[in-house]
């Protein structure tokens, strides 16, 4: 029953699986531990039902810090090893902190035309947990990865820092690119999204009551016209989402992006890419 | 007190507490007499204990915050309670050491625990608890958290002892008061350090109490805004005190000099975010490379570098 503030706002729906996760917490882990496999095996049993998830380090990397610095914003790197082709691909990765109230960070699909999965977001971590990553294979299988984040110190929480500023840039989109971009050469860029992406632990003073969740809840991503990257996306990912992707710009064409969040605002912005020709 | 003015808090946090598996017993109740805090008089009437430079542990007991008294013609002000119920009540009994005047006011000079996890030590005397306008829903958002990793660190009985108590005098301004003949001058801040720091002037003595706004010796954490910290360094600049009591580290007596360090420790951060920044790099990038010139020069550097780097990144990006 530690996460009360956090519950408090929640809907039902969630309340459910944040019951099974309390359940199986610890305050404190160093290592893995059977507590931490039998969490997993919950999560997996809620999220993958009927799923037989192989761990597959070998074809999906994760690169996470080793001690969160920040519980609000804590980076994590997602690559599959393997080039995406029509004979195999990612057709969808989960990201998930295992020990967090709401574990679910997001839902990532990828477009038909991209050739690498290499995803950077950033996420809350409430305390010690796994992190893992799921992808769902073209092929019909599961394969996942993991790594264990140290809780952050002092007094780090997983809270906004200054909710007037977020509220006042509610919706605002950053699109960030390199340089130099190269026709049929993979981009990796940054989408930036301005949005307290609130848990409901927040507290009005002047209602005197709970702010409720308002949160992002999908992320659409488009090139000209094609599907570049869906995102349905849940609390744990951080305050100001950030998206780091890779997308294959064929030649000159326009970025759209759209997002909704749980109060049923609509967001959008788009960013014309020049590529230079290819050689 | 503050009971009957803002009933809803106080309910929220008892249930809290209860959802938590917290007593909420009053501290003092349970506690035998508590050892009086070593205190300095660094000026005349101006009490102040200086905190261990350490992460809040079970051999510290979370006593890692400077903290301090000031006693006027009537009454006391307590600026800042400490980092756990036991260091609270050891401040209190410092306090009634030397003086048996009221304990009128307690100032709490920003959210992080280690400077108010010991206010419930003086629930008894029925303090006016002071404290920036926004500091209340900082508490709020971070309570669970706080009382996660203090129940880690410090220890479990000692979190089932700690209270969280609402403002009874939120400050969004500046704001004076009397302790009979001594006036305090209550400044509360933009976003800086954190999105409550409150400083304090002590008139009679030109003591300045700056929370955690400056830190001497020990690395500065950014909880806030580093852009905001900065120009709040402008501002403190201005104040002409003949002493300064940081949140952390030594007492200073070469006001602004004493600052120098950390304004050029964020102005580096800042800088040298936004080169990593403009050549397209990572958070996980700026981590690595940013500031690192710095780390000789400040105690617990390791611990909190990385954060602060990541918490301005974050920030700087938004320009």
């Amino acid at each position: 029953m530690r996460h009360l503030g956090w519950r408090v706002a929640f809907p039902a729906s969630l309340v459910v699986v944040l019951f099974a996760v309390a359940a199986a917490v610890s305050p404190v882990a160093t290592a893995q531990t059977a507590e931490d496999e039998g969490r997993w095996a919950e999560l997996a049993e809620i999220y993958f039902p009927d799923q037989t998830i192989v761990d597959r380090p070998d074809l999906l990397t994760m690169e996470a810090p080793y001690r969160a610095h920040d519980a609000a914003i804590v980076p994590i790197r997602v690559t599959a090893t393997f080039p995406q082709s029509e004979e195999l691909s990612v057709e969808r990765l989960w990201l998930l902190v295992d020990d967090n109230p709401v574990p679910m960070v997001g839902k990532f699909e990828f477009g038909d035309d991209i050739t690498a999965v290499d995803l950077t977001t950033r996420v809350r971590v409430n305390e010690y947990t796994y992190i893992h990553a799921v992808a769902e294979l073209s092929d019909g299988s599961s394969i996942m990865t993991r790594s264990y984040v140290k809780a952050a110190g002092g007094c780090s929480a997983p809270a906004m820092k200054d909710p007037e500023v977020a509220a006042s840039r509610l919706g605002s989109m950053r699109f960030n690119l390199p340089e130099t971009i190269v026709a049929q050469t993979p981009v990796n860029a940054q989408l930036l999204i301005s949005h307290p992406n609130n848990t409901g632990m927040q507290f009005d003073q002047i209602s005197r009551n709970y702010v409720p969740p308002h949160y992002v809840r999908t992320v659409r991503v488009s090139y000209g016209g094609q599907r570049v990257l869906d995102i349905e996306a849940d609390i744990s990912m951080s305050e100001d989402p950030s998206f780091h992707f890779s997308f294959l710009p064929e030649g000159e064409g326009v970025i759209e992006v759209e997002v909704l969040d749980s109060e049923e605002n609509i967001f959008s912005g788009s960013w014309t890419v020049k590529p230079a020709p290819a050689t | 007190m503050a009971r009957r003015r803002h009933p809803s808090p106080i309910r929220i946090v008892a249930a809290l507490c209860a959802c938590l598996g917290l007593g909420t017993a009053k501290a003092q109740e349970t506690a035998p007499a508590a050892t009086p805090l070593p205190m300095d008089e660094i000026a005349d009437g101006v009490f102040v204990h200086r905190g261990h430079d350490e992460t809040p542990s079970r051999a510290n007991a979370g006593d890692i915050a400077d903290i301090g008294f000031i006693v006027g013609g009537e009454a006391v002000a307590v600026i800042d309670s400490g980092g756990s119920p036991a260091v609270g009540r050891r401040l209190r009994a410092a306090i009634r050491q030397r003086t048996d005047l009221p304990i009128r006011y307690l100032i709490n000079t920003h959210v992080h625990f280690d400077h108010l996890f010991g206010n419930g030590a003086f629930v008894d005397d029925a303090p006016e608890l002071v404290a920036h306008a926004r500091l209340q829903g900082a508490l709020m958002a971070r309570a669970d958290a706080y009382l996660a990793s203090f129940k880690d660190t410090v220890g479990s009985e000692a979190a089932s002892k700690v209270l969280m108590l609402p403002t009874d005098m939120p400050v969004s301004d500046r704001l004076e008061i009397d302790l009979g003949g001594r006036v305090l001058e209550l400044t509360a801040h933009e976003t800086a350090h954190t999105n409550n720091d409150l400083t304090v002037f002590d008139r009679r003595t030109a003591t300045l109490f700056a929370g955690d706004l400056v830190s001497i010796d020990h690395i500065p954490i950014l909880d806030g805004s580093v852009l905001g910290w900065l120009d709040v360094l402008d501002r403190l600049e201005e104040v002409p005190a003949e002493r300064v009591v940081p949140g952390h580290g030594p007492v200073a007596g070469q006001w602004p000099e004493a600052m120098v360090a950390q304004r050029r420790y964020l102005e580096d951060l800042v800088t040298q975010i936004r080169t990593v920044q403009r050549a397209r790099g990572t958070i996980q990038q700026a981590v690595e490379e940013v500031g690192r010139r710095h780390a000789e020069r400040w105690v617990l550097f390791d611990e909190y570098h990385r954060r602060n780097v990541t918490a301005a990144f974050a920030e700087l990006e938004w320009e």
